[in-house]
């Protein structure tokens, strides 16, 4: 294959199905007939419910809404799709779950016959345990401590974050669309160029900045396409949304978007290094960035892992006060509740947390404005157990107990709270996440399945692992 | 001496999560002017953000000034990860406000 001298990529959705792909500013994009289409479709943003539950978050219209757009654009030109992180997860079942999206649509448009190649990122508890047992260490991420036995026992659902590697070597297959399970952002965006014989140190980079799509751009607009150019010399990022730019400080602020740090971009592999970026406006709507770093791990290839466990099923009530001698005094109206739930339940495991909105609910202990009372506030219960009937109970009588709360000057005897309705309201359930750790593997394909199939009229034909 | 809200020289404040464990915040001014003159009167140092919070330092991960982007953007540590039991603010997007409302040292100057 003959190494182009500029390949542009298309990035629709910073998060593909989450909300739906805005159109005018993807048919601009297509009009200039780009070599790639490239999204992820996840994020451990949406926290660890979805993943213990196994559950999307957004819903089927509109993940299958965005999949159409690129799919029929994709295939429309003959160029690549590659979706990462399918469904929010990237679990087997998410990508299942694309996977036979992509054939019906292929049925529903009658699309002449292509290669899909789709992996897996599930990672089995058994296999970290036998890792573990044999003395590997399971190192922590932000301060967390090695992985213990405890902790995986916990946990339900464990995920890889797979780097370039899966993407690359389906594109190596043929493959003409690929959905992946659980991936980093930036890496769908660097295989691509990766194959088509870019340097690391700009794909990984061009991955970094088109991963949220129109997040690069200004104004302010989610949802937007935008188009990432690299060269052997550059990447070139432009918003096609009309009103949208990419701009020096647009793009060198997205650097910093959702990271703890706007210097460093770690993915399974290595670690790209921004700290030498130059950013340059070259038109209007294009910003031109040169100088990013890829370092690649030296001895095995780290991975990230994320794991989700169970804490328990929740209920969840509301109260209102407007009584100003009752929200100054909110606290021990909250103290005469849970000593009630105590009493009721002394010796059972469950979690009961209030959340006073009007005062700190949102900033918990990190909030400043601690003086100078709300006239009115909002007090949400949540009552957590193993059992949902018993968190029901908790909840409720958390909830129901504000109203009898007993306060020596109040005024109002006739009960202390406005209710939106008296009973408490099925909420889902409530897990943690219980890995957010990094595991050494010397060859990062073995975590991630691969698999290829030819789509012939809505049907997968040949089905094979790569 | 005279303040101005930092609400008012500031082009974006937000905050974001920053992985599971952590909560990034970003500062970004609409010009060098801004940026260093907030940077010179030290309101965004580590120590009087960790005040600001009422929060250890040690809790404040990472803390830089980031020139390309005119800003300034610092991470805290999460008490608990992202959207365990008892979380209201999932994606960690409502954790700026305060910053909003830091007076910064700024004295009229000649036009």
């Amino acid at each position: 294959m003959e190494k182009k001298k500029s390949l542009r990529i298309l990035c629709p959705n910073g998060h593909l199905g989450f909300a739906p792909t805005k159109e005018e500013s993807f048919f601009l994009g297509v009009a200039t007939k780009p070599d790639y289409y490239c999204c992820d479709s996840g994020s451990d943003d949406i926290g660890p419910a979805a993943l213990g539950r196994d559950v999307s978050v957004s819903p089927a219209a509109w993940q299958r809404h965005d999949v159409e757009l690129m799919l029929l654009a994709a295939r429309r030109q003959g160029v690549p799709m590659l979706i990462g992180s399918a469904g929010d997860t990237g679990t087997k079942s998410r990508v299942d779950l694309y996977v036979k999206m992509v054939a019906e649509l292929a049925a529903k448009h009658d699309l002449p016959p292509f290669r899909l190649a789709w992996f897996y990122s599930d990672v089995d508890k058994a296999c970290l345990r036998a890792m573990m047992e044999r003395g590997v260490v399971i190192e922590g991420l932000d301060g967390r401590p090695p992985l213990s036995f405890e902790e995986l026992e916990r946990t339900v659902r464990v995920v890889a974050v797979a780097g370039v590697h899966p993407f690359q070597k389906a594109l190596e297959a043929g493959a003409d669309v690929i959905i992946g399970g659980r991936s980093s952002d930036c890496a769908i965006f660097a295989a691509a160029a990766l194959h088509e014989g870019f340097s690391a140190d700009l794909a990984y980079y061009l991955g970094k900045v088109l991963e949220c799509a129109s997040f690069c751009a200004e104004p302010y607009a989610g949802k937007e396409s935008v188009i990432g150019t690299i060269t052997d010399e550059a990447v070139y990022v432009t918003a096609m949304h009309p009103q949208q730019r990419c701009t020096v400080a647009s793009v060198a602020g997205h650097a910093m978007y959702e990271r703890a740090n706007p210097f460093f971009e770690h993915v399974a592999g290595g670690v790209l290094d921004m700290r030498a970026c130059r950013y340059e406006q070259v038109e209007e709507k294009t910003c031109k960035i040169t100088g990013p770093l890829f370092r690649p791990d030296e001895k095995s290839v780290r991975v990230k892992l994320e794991g989700a466990g169970k804490v328990g099923e929740r209920f969840v009530g509301i109260a209102g006060i407007r009584d100003p001698y009752s929200i100054a005094h909110v606290d021990e109206m909250i103290a005469w509740a849970r000593r009630q739930v105590q009493e009721r339940f002394s010796g059972t495991d469950y979690d009961l947390h209030y959340h006073v909105y009007g005062r700190n609910a949102i900033l918990k202990e990190l909030e400043p404005r601690v003086d100078g009372d709300p006239h009115e506030v909002c007090v949400v219960v949540e009552g957590i157990a193993g059992e949902a009937a018993l968190a029901e109970e908790v909840a409720l009588i958390g909830t129901r107990q504000l109203f009898y709360a007993r306060l020596p000057e109040v005024k109002g005897t006739a009960g202390s709270v406005a209710f939106l309705f008296d009973e408490v309201l099925p909420a889902p359930p409530v897990y943690t996440w219980t890995l957010n750790h990094v595991v050494p593997v010397d060859d990062p394909l073995e975590l991630f399945p691969l698999f290829s199939a030819e789509v012939r009229k809505g049907v997968l034909e040949g089905e094979t692992r790569l | 001496m005279k303040t101005k809200r930092l609400a008012s020289i500031a082009k974006t404040v937000r905050s974001k999560n920053a992985g599971v464990d952590k909560i990034t915040f970003d500062v970004i001014f609409p010009d060098d002017h801004a940026y260093r003159r907030v940077c010179a009167s030290g309101v965004l140092e580590k120590k009087r953000i960790a005040a600001l919070f009422r929060i250890d330092e040690e809790r404040i991960t990472d803390h830089v000034y980031f020139d390309p982007a005119k800003a300034v953007k610092f991470t805290i540590r999460r008490r608990v990860p992202s959207g365990g039991p008892g979380e209201t603010d999932l994606f960690g997007c409502q954790q700026y406000a305060p910053l909003l409302e830091i007076e910064v040292p700024w004295e009229d100057e000649a036009e």
